[in-house]
């Protein structure tokens, strides 16, 4: 028996509490996808058509600096979102994506969704603001980062 | 426990352990024999390097075993530097244990969140001693840890060994491939733990702005102010309350904390004149 994902979509923090007929549109636009650990998820400067709700494993964001290898900046794990660059013109990621633990996600295709919050605005607002609060997170985390607090102050 | 105050009292290094590359945990033994020690967790002590000076620093072993007295040092000033070269044998002051102490009464029946960043982790060290040792009169507990980088991690084994027992989550805000765990602030970590905000108390020590965040963070879960405590750091002198230099407002971080709730100390964490 084919099971939908709605239901697991339902769940997900992104979007609990999201309008039942707004599920049942992005739905069409969601896959089960799988990831080995040491696979690439998202490449730097490669188009943004995807983004993926984590389910189980995690997934570091990486920034390549020549002569020093791939720097993280940030993890993300089960019940977290993977790509917001989907969203926003000109649709580019600006990171790698690297699997360290083996993954289960939904992917959501970004081309198919856009053309869909065009079309049911309302459910596109939504999903705006949702994304805006992960950016704005995902933001101030960075800026706080950026503080080195651990560090000794002289 | 020591009479007077203001009297150090000779300890000698039994053991000393390198933590990371500035960081060093001394194991202590007093040198007349007849000399006990008692503290509670989250307490300091006035540690004394002669001919040099002193500094406050919270008691990171369990306070259910009376001797060794044991501290985690950070080497950030003259006194902590001179220290950083001591070895076994060596002798150095103390005074103590001074201020007050980790709500693990209060906690009891309770979900406990243990948030620490970087050296953070020693003041709150006797605590998770504390609950490991009566784990049946908690609900669940989660120790949130923040570093630097994996390598300036402290009590690295240990950590190992708490995972059995308690939710350890591991956060570093910065690193290389080699790392697997997470990597971002400690804040992050909060929304991963497990816990009942209505039925939790957390405990949290780092850097101001951490806590501060922390706190912000905390709130919005939920966590009555009441039931959040963080432990306040300000130069400490005489450690009792007589020479003002840590004072903060109407308190004294020595003698009314350096334990507080988070309702006592929020109009101070993003106050810029203090």
């Amino acid at each position: 028996m084919i099971q939908t994902l709605e239901p697991i979509l339902a769940e997900h923090p992104l979007f609990e509490g999201l309008e039942p007929q707004y599920l049942s549109i992005i739905v069409g636009c969601a896959k089960n996808v799988r990831f080995k650990e040491g696979e690439f998820v998202l490449r730097e400067g490669r188009e943004a058509d995807t983004f993926y709700l984590i389910r189980e494993g995690k997934i570091s964001v990486d920034i390549y600096v020549p002569n020093i290898g791939a720097l993280t900046i940030h993890t993300v794990e089960a019940g977290e979102v993977l790509g917001w660059s989907w969203l926003i013109s000109p649709y580019r990621w600006h990171f790698d994506a690297q699997v360290l633990k083996d993954t289960r996600a939904i992917a959501l295709d970004g081309k198919c969704l856009r053309g869909k919050c065009e079309e049911y605005k309302e459910m596109g607002y939504e999903l705006m603001k949702r994304f805006s609060s992960i950016i704005v997170q995902r933001l101030q985390a960075t800026q706080l980062q950026l503080l080195d607090v651990y560090g000794v102050r002289r | 426990m020591i009479i007077d105050p203001m009297l150090p009292t000779q300890f000698s290094i039994k053991r000393k352990v390198i933590e990371n590359h500035d960081t060093f945990t001394f194991f202590l033994e007093p040198i007349e024999p007849n000399n006990s020690f008692s503290f509670l967790p989250g307490q300091f002590n006035m540690l004394y390097s002669f001919g040099l000076g002193e500094v406050a620093i919270s008691i990171s072993g369990d306070c259910e075993k009376s001797l060794p007295l044991v501290h985690t040092i950070r080497a950030v000033g003259s006194v902590t530097n001179a220290m950083k070269v001591l070895k076994k044998g060596d002798v150095i002051g103390v005074r103590g244990p001074f201020g007050s102490s980790w709500p693990v009464d209060l906690a009891k029946g309770k979900d406990v969140l243990v948030i620490v960043g970087g050296i953070g982790l020693a003041p709150l060290r006797p605590v998770i001693y504390y609950l490991l040792n009566h784990l049946n009169d908690y609900n669940r507990i989660s120790l949130l840890y923040g570093a630097r980088t994996p390598e300036d991690r402290i009590y690295i084994k240990e950590l190992e060994t708490w995972k059995d027992k308690i939710d350890v989550l591991t956060t570093v805000d910065r690193t290389t491939k080699r790392w697997h765990g997470n990597v971002g602030v400690v804040t992050n970590l909060i929304k991963k733990a497990k816990f009942d905000p209505k039925n939790t108390v957390a405990m949290m020590c780092g850097p101001e702005v951490m806590m501060r965040f922390c706190g912000y963070n905390l709130r919005d879960a939920g966590i009555s102010q009441q039931n959040i405590f963080l432990s306040m750091e300000r130069n400490m002198k005489c450690a009792i309350g007589f020479c003002g230099h840590c004072q903060l407002g109407g308190s004294f971080i020595c003698k009314d904390g350096p334990v507080f709730t988070y309702e006592e100390m929020k109009q101070y964490l993003d106050l810029r004149e203090v």
